[in-house]
């Protein structure tokens, strides 16, 4: 189990940390945020959920991870507008409005999936 | 707006700023999978859109930025902030490829080949966020 666990952080680390660097590379900045979007961590997984589980399993994470994604929209766009209008340091409306993504994600989840 | 590579960039970042996101990247991808097995592929599959390297990213960004500014002798806040801002909003039009990407393996996986539907639904994702941003740019 520990060793599983282990596998996926590096697993995880690498495929998150290639696309954050592909994100640094490019110029403008906001074509460089489509980077901080990018399926790192659904790639990772679905990659050794498909090995280790089986297609069906992978599939009912992928259905959910659109209820995911949509709370990444409102997070995003939460952490935009917060330092763009509400001058708020990115350290500060990154983390507070990591709070939105969980009650959008969950929200979402009661109100289709469960 | 033309996109182009700027290499030089990842001399300025610094190998502490890397670990950060390996271990943020590494943490997220492990805990998704203790929360599946605990919970089922239903509640873990929500953190697979989890903005794991987001919050780090746009720090870096803003503090980047700044330290730019003040080395050119001026007040960089403004500036950091800003730039840390337009990569959010890049992230938000990109979340909309995430959901393509999400939708891909949802419907296609039990049909198709596994390494066919991820690298089919990577270039998905990358379309639908490009196409997104060049229609926001063209606004």
């Amino acid at each position: 189990m520990l060793k599983q666990i282990l596998f996926r952080a590096l697993v995880g680390g690498s495929v998150v940390s290639a696309f954050s660097m592909l994100g640094d590379l490019f110029e403008p900045k906001s074509f460089a945020g489509l980077f901080g979007s990018a399926p790192s961590i659904a790639l990772a997984t679905l990659g050794l959920t498909l090995f280790a589980e089986g297609k069906g399993y992978a599939s009912t994470e992928a259905c959910s991870m659109t209820l995911g994604a949509a709370a990444f929209l409102v997070y995003a766009s939460a952490v935009s507008g917060l330092m763009m209008r509400r001058k708020w340091p990115a350290k500060l409306a990154g983390s507070v409005s990591l709070l939105l993504w969980f009650a959008v994600a969950f929200g979402l989840w009661f109100a289709v999936l469960r | 707006m033309r996109v182009s590579l700027n290499p030089a960039v990842l001399k300025k970042t610094k190998f502490h700023e890397y670990a950060i996101r390996f271990l943020a990247g590494g943490i997220v991808t492990a805990l998704t999978g203790i929360i599946a097995k605990k919970f089922g592929p239903g509640i873990g599959g929500l953190f697979l859109a989890f903005p794991a390297i987001l919050p780090a990213s746009i720090t870096l960004i803003e503090k980047h930025e700044r330290q730019k500014k003040e080395r050119a002798g001026l007040h960089g806040a403004v500036r950091g902030r800003k730039a840390a801002g337009i990569d959010a909003t890049g992230a938000a039009i990109g979340s909309l490829g995430l959901f393509a990407f999400a939708l891909v393996v949802w419907r296609l996986v039990p049909i198709y080949k596994s390494w066919m539907v991820l690298g089919g639904a990577t270039v998905i994702w990358m379309a639908v966020a490009y196409l997104l941003w060049r229609i926001r740019k063209a606004l």
